[in-house]
């Protein structure tokens, strides 16, 4: 690959800007998704007793809804619930 | 991204449910997918976007099908192209459409191969480099933005990058070609 000059190289990087961030992160937060975390999300919008038991300890919530409290489970829900 | 895991290395986590290792897998591909989307297919935001993620959701699903862990930018390439297809004859419903994909195609999914290898060598640099080219030509920055957000005074930021340029080429020129999606 001898044809690489500074210009095409520059040229090869400008091709290839990153992809929005929310695109990227909803692709990453996918397998979380698998978990049910989106229905998790709907009930906490629409009753507040769960609401609140989420926000008191959202680890102990996780763990009585049968959720394993995996450290980007939580990090995934609490980026959600400060959306 | 760090190329720390090889892909096959990278395929293997993630079939082994390993999370973290799913978000560098979306990482490293996400600029490819968006480019073959945008770039070669032309679509509008909302459709690259719809695009985009249903070509992560069936990764996910399929990654067990994939018979060649290396062969994942590939694949991904591929996928992505056959839903760019299906994206674009669904809006061309009612219009004649033979032949939905617009000319050029081959061309520029060649090209955004190339440029992978390009970005590939770029993440293996050393980290004062990644930053400011990255920065500069795949985030349009200015001399001055960079140099504000690195503390630095911008004729520093223009000398490094024409010196990380020349690095790149360097290893560039020891470089097989990267392996086609087409």
């Amino acid at each position: 690959m001898s044809h690489y000059d500074e210009p095409r190289i520059a040229e090869l990087l400008r091709r290839l800007p990153p992809a929005p961030e929310g695109w990227v992160r909803a692709a990453q937060e996918l397998p979380l998704a698998r978990l049910g975390l989106d229905d998790l999300v709907r009930r906490a919008e629409e009753d507040a007793e769960f609401r609140s038991r989420l926000t008191a300890d959202l680890e102990a919530a996780l763990r009585e809804e049968g959720v394993d409290p995996r450290p980007e489970v939580v990090e995934a829900l609490r980026r959600r619930f400060q959306a | 991204m760090s190329l720390e895991l090889s892909d096959a290395a990278l395929v293997a986590r993630c079939r082994a449910g390993d999370h973290g290792a799913w978000n560098e897998l979306v990482e490293r591909f996400s600029r490819y997918v968006y480019a073959i989307s945008v770039q070669a297919f032309r679509l509008s935001h909302h459709d690259a976007e719809d695009v985009f993620q249903e070509v992560f959701a069936r990764a996910y699903q399929q990654l067990e099908k994939l018979r060649d862990d290396e062969a994942i930018r590939p694949w991904l390439g591929q996928l992505t192209r056959r839903l760019c297809i299906d994206r674009l004859r669904a809006t061309a419903r009612e219009a004649p459409a033979e032949d939905v994909e617009p000319p050029g195609v081959d061309e520029t999914i060649a090209e955004l191969d190339e440029a992978f290898a390009v970005r590939e060598a770029l993440d293996a640099a050393p980290e004062h480099c990644r930053e400011v080219i990255d920065r500069f030509f795949c985030r349009d920055e200015s001399y001055a933005t960079i140099g504000a957000a690195l503390d630095l005074p911008a004729g520093t930021i223009a000398s490094r990058i024409s010196r990380c340029l020349a690095g790149l080429r360097k290893v560039l020129e020891g470089k097989k070609p990267a392996a086609s999606a087409v």
